[in-house]
């Protein structure tokens, strides 16, 4: 736990850095590498469609208590009403799955009920039967694509507005797709079922993905405008230090989000079985893991990128390199702080690190003001009372 | 004990928070005490048990629909299934053309059936009548005056209401008796065909298409129409045999056998070719009789408005069997398939409205004017899913549901407390204020805009949690890094607000608008998901504006939190921002300088 707010602090006054906007060819590769296995799975593999785009129906039996054969008893009861369909049988704790390719009649419908609530000595109350169109896929596709066309002008347009520059428009929907691309490759390297609710997953990590991105876009607006004023850094170093001050939200976010997710997924895994809460949390789990990542690896750099081509950053980085090395030069000859002793409570961090919180007080070894080497100065004035 | 003055302006913040809630179940106790709310969420299908059926319209090539015609038809399949004695059921349209059905239990197959059904209206002259009471002597001849109906009179006025009096007054009493009592058809069946059903069979196939005059039935009124098939059909015909009557077929252009879909008025026909098509109404109310001065007499009756076609037809038809014998003076209005209504003519209507009277209530008017104006909707539906849940699979679902909830915020509690120390406190009192009102809207929008919690619902409330949460995250961390900065913590608090409130804003935004878009375009169970996501988007906002930060603030008072406590997860030591200040020579020392002097040292 020390170490932990330690590390918050170091990533926030810089003092550690993770590099990661500067060895954005790193990240590149490895998401390249991602996005082509992804590709992979999609076009070799192919995604295992549910049945709901398929078109046939589904039959779940709960709690059922002898699992006896239970394959070969729930292919002679769908026997019974239409012989020869081609029936997959899956269970979970307590409940068999029954899967055929046939769309059936209500009539049917009934009719197979009553014969498997006969075969596994249930109920007809406890059996769920669904029926679903062969069409009926393809119209929620159809209105998913849409509202993705939707969601995707809406949202570039509210970006452009809010950061004043469309180039964090870009970098966030390339993350964004980065992160859509991957999920549905895991999908289909993983040989998920994709359902309808799956879908509904896959389009609030649009919703998420995009919530992480202008989170740390925030910060890096908030610190190249900084870095514009003073000079003192580069758009790259000054988008860097944002994502790196925003890696300790980056993660509490992702784990709070997940923990729930992830609560969802064990149960909905050992005890629900396959059905809307699991699929869901499924690619929710996929998307904010991975939405987390292109964030501060894909988001972030690939702006910088984009920035950094622009005449202004190029000056900016200019000044940027000088002030740096004047600060350098100082430094050199004036290496005062970094001896001072002190006592650090992390104990493991490096001696610069220490005694930069040591509190040197001593008066002869700190780096004093150019106004002050050059003579006497006004002393600060405090504010009249009435003032305060 | 006096109030700090740090705290005025936060705690009037909370007041407003507090009276927001009171507000809220405030509302619902009363909807709840005095209205016909429930004090629990409404539960959708998959959580219940129940049935859901997802209908599309059937289209013909390059046939377009408006959402007008949509409408219609939730309006006529709620019909259907409030008729066919189903409670509580739900209709609504989705996506802009599917229909969904929501029913709780499991309908039989001819309910589903009957909801797929085109709904097409035809109006057919009778030509012959027969009792359809399974037994001879019931009701019909005991209650021979009160069954409502009958007969007909219709007035060739012009809209205007006054001038539709006389027929109907002058017609009522005898009319009734005799479109009730049919039965000189109806008791000897063969008596009156026999005759007419000489020259037949071949006859009206032949002619079916142009039943004009000069082919061998005259008219639509001709009895040739009526074949011995014809005859054997009527009296095989059981109307109280569903099957029988859901296999009745309704061809234009051809004679029908049929019944009469009125249980007061149990009768079967024989009915001509249609003459007037439902679309050829253009409009049709129901409205109390106005006597002379327009006052109303308390005589209900059904209005009906033509198109021009529809005048022309309406004016043949009637013109052609006002003169004629009962039961060929009638005309029956055939609605899938069978007669909802058969009145006689009691006058040649040219004008383009009519009227029908008899023994309507004010209920049975409106049914009858409800079922005339729909009844131009020539379509009929698809069954795109059908999905029922057995209640022991939805309440399980649903027990296990809360149960993930439940562990996913415990997880998220224990987290926070571990990341803040007491201020995940303030984390967890969030939450808990903002689970309180999205409980509260949840079953208030279930209340007045019949919204049901799906299983999707649940998913898009527990996964809400993490959103909410990071709200508070993005301040807290804000409040440190300005405690890094080396300033004070009622100052950092309120800096740290200024800068995390933008991020929460936008971030919250774009949550919206996606939840917005999912909303708008998506179908079925997504909707339940982006509803739960733009309710807790903005319980979010609200929670945090008016919560989180005015507590944020007022703890920055207190001596725990406001001095950096070890355990208040805000300590300036543990912060690394301990040897900030006045450092002497004119000179503040903050974290941040000093680090970028580091940092360019390294």
């Amino acid at each position: 736990m020390r170490s932990f707010s330690d590390f918050g602090n170091d990533l926030y006054t810089g003092k550690r850095s993770n590099d990661f906007v500067g060895r954005q060819k790193t990240w590149y590769a490895v998401s390249a590498i991602l996005l082509v296995l992804a590709t992979i799975g999609l076009f070799g593999r192919g995604l295992n469609i549910g049945l709901e785009f398929r078109g046939g129906s589904e039959f779940r039996i709960s709690s059922v208590t002898n699992f006896n054969s239970f394959e070969a008893r729930a292919k002679t009861a769908l026997g019974t009403v239409n012989p020869g369909s081609n029936v997959v049988v899956t269970k979970t704790t307590d409940t068999v799955r029954v899967q055929t390719e046939k769309f059936q009649s209500t009539l049917q419908t009934d009719k197979v009920k009553s014969a498997l609530a006969r075969e596994f000595n249930v109920g007809v109350n406890s059996i769920s039967a669904n029926t679903i169109g062969p069409s009926w896929g393809a119209s929620v596709s159809q209105q998913a694509i849409t509202a993705l066309i939707w969601f995707l002008i809406l949202v570039s347009l509210v970006l452009a507005a809010y950061f004043r520059t469309w180039k964090m428009s870009i970098a966030a929907l390339i993350a964004l797709a980065h992160d859509l691309v991957i999920t549905i490759g895991i999908y289909a390297l993983a040989g998920f079922e994709v359902t309808p609710a799956s879908v509904i997953g896959f389009l609030t990590i649009l919703g998420y993905s995009l919530y992480d991105t202008v989170v740390v876009f925030d910060k890096v607006r908030e610190n190249t405008q900084e870095a514009e004023g003073n000079g003192r850094l580069s758009f790259s170093q000054a988008a860097n230090q944002a994502v790196n001050q925003t890696l300790v939200r980056s993660i509490n976010t992702s784990v709070v989000a997940l923990l729930p997710v992830a609560s969802i997924l064990g149960i909905g895994y050992f005890l629900l079985g396959p059905g809307t809460l699991l699929d869901l949390s499924l690619a929710l789990f996929v998307g904010i893991a991975v939405g987390t990542y292109s964030s501060i690896f894909i988001a972030t750099p690939v702006l910088a990128d984009l920035r950094e081509r622009e005449p202004a950053m190029q000056e900016l980085k200019k000044r940027a390199t000088r002030y740096q090395a004047t600060q350098a030069r100082k430094a050199g000859t004036d290496p005062s702080e970094s001896d001072q002793g002190g006592t650090d409570d992390a104990g493991t961090r490096d001696v610069v690190h220490a005694s930069s919180r040591g509190g040197g007080t001593a008066s002869t070894g700190r780096p004093v003001h150019r106004n002050v080497q050059s003579g006497p100065r006004n002393q600060p004035k405090r504010p009249p009372k009435s003032k305060r | 004990m006096a109030i700090n003055p740090h705290n005025r302006g936060p705690l009037r913040t909370l007041s407003v928070l507090v009276l927001l809630i009171i507000g809220i179940y405030g509302l619902l106790g009363a909807v709840s005490t005095w209205g016909t709310a429930q004090r629990t969420p409404k539960l959708g299908l998959d959580l219940q048990g129940g049935t859901q059926l997802i209908l599309t319209p059937k289209l013909e090539k390059g046939q377009q629909i408006n959402q007008g015609q949509i409408l219609k038809a939730v309006d006529i399949i709620r019909a259907r299934v409030n008729g066919s004695g189903v409670t509580e059921a739900e209709v609504s349209t989705q996506g802009g053309k599917d229909i969904v059905v929501s029913l709780p239990g499991t309908p039989d197959a001819a309910t589903v059936n009957s909801l797929q059904k085109s709904s097409q209206l035809r109006m057919r002259a009778v030509l012959v009548a027969a009792s359809a009471a399974p037994t001879p002597t019931p009701t019909p001849t005991s209650t021979g005056s009160s069954p409502l109906k009958p007969s007909t009179p219709a007035t060739s006025a012009p809209k205007a209401t006054g001038t539709a009096t006389t027929a109907p007054k002058s017609g009522f009493p005898s009319a009734l008796t005799a479109a009730t009592k049919p039965a000189p058809t109806a008791a000897t069946p063969t008596a009156t065909p026999l005759a007419t059903a000489a020259t037949p069979t071949a006859t009206p196939l032949a002619t079916a298409a142009t039943p004009a005059p000069g082919a061998k039935p005259k008219n639509a009124s001709d009895l040739a129409w009526v074949t011995p098939a014809l005859e054997k059909q009527l009296a095989g015909l059981n109307c109280a045999n569903p099957k029988q009557v859901e296999a009745i077929q309704d061809i234009a252009s051809q004679p029908m056998v049929t019944c009469s879909s009125d249980p007061t008025q149990p009768e079967k026909y024989i009915l001509g070719p249609a003459e007037v098509n439902g679309d050829q109404i253009s409009n049709a109310t129901s409205d109390q009789q106005t006597g002379q001065g327009g006052v109303s007499n308390g005589q209900w009756e059904v209005r009906l408005d033509f198109n021009g076609a529809g005048t022309t037809a309406f004016c043949n038809v009637t013109s052609r069997i006002v003169s004629l014998p009962d039961p060929r003076n009638r005309f029956g209005i055939v609605l899938d398939n069978q007669v909802i209504s058969a009145p006689s003519a009691q006058a040649s209507l040219c004008a383009g409205t009519a009227s029908i009277t008899g023994h309507f209530t004010g209920v049975s008017a409106k049914a009858l004017a409800d079922q005339l104006k729909f009844g131009a909707l020539p379509l009929s539906f698809a069954l795109q899913t059908s999905d029922q849940i057995s209640p022991t699979l939805g309440g399980d679902q649903l027990a296990r549901g809360l149960i993930a909830g439940g562990i996913g915020l415990l997880l998220v509690v224990a987290y926070s407390l571990f990341q803040y120390r007491a201020l995940g406190l303030v984390t967890v009192s969030s939450l808990i204020i903002a689970g309180s009102m999205t409980y509260a809207a949840v079953t208030l929008f279930g209340w007045s805009q019949g919204f049901r919690l799906t299983m999707a619902g649940v998913t898009g409330l527990i996964v809400s949690i993490g959103i909410v949460a990071d709200s508070f995250i993005l301040y807290f961390e804000r409040v440190r890094d300005e405690v890094r900065d080396g300033r004070a913590l009622r100052a950092a608090v309120e800096t740290g607000w200024g800068r995390a409130r933008r991020t929460i804003l936008i971030s919250d935004a774009v949550n919206f608008l996606a939840a917005v878009v999912l909303y708008a375009l998506a179908a079925s169970n997504v909707r339940g998901f982006a509803f739960t996501l733009m309710l807790t988007t903005i319980i979010d906002i609200v929670v945090v504006f008016l919560f989180t930060h005015p507590l944020l603030s007022i703890l920055a008072n207190t001596k725990f939190f406001g001095q950096g406590h070890k355990w208040s997860g805000l300590d300036p030591n543990r912060l690394g921002a301990r040897t900030v200040t006045y450092t002497g020579r004119g000179r503040v020392t903050i974290a941040a300088r000093r680090a970028a002097a580091e940092g360019n040292k390294s």
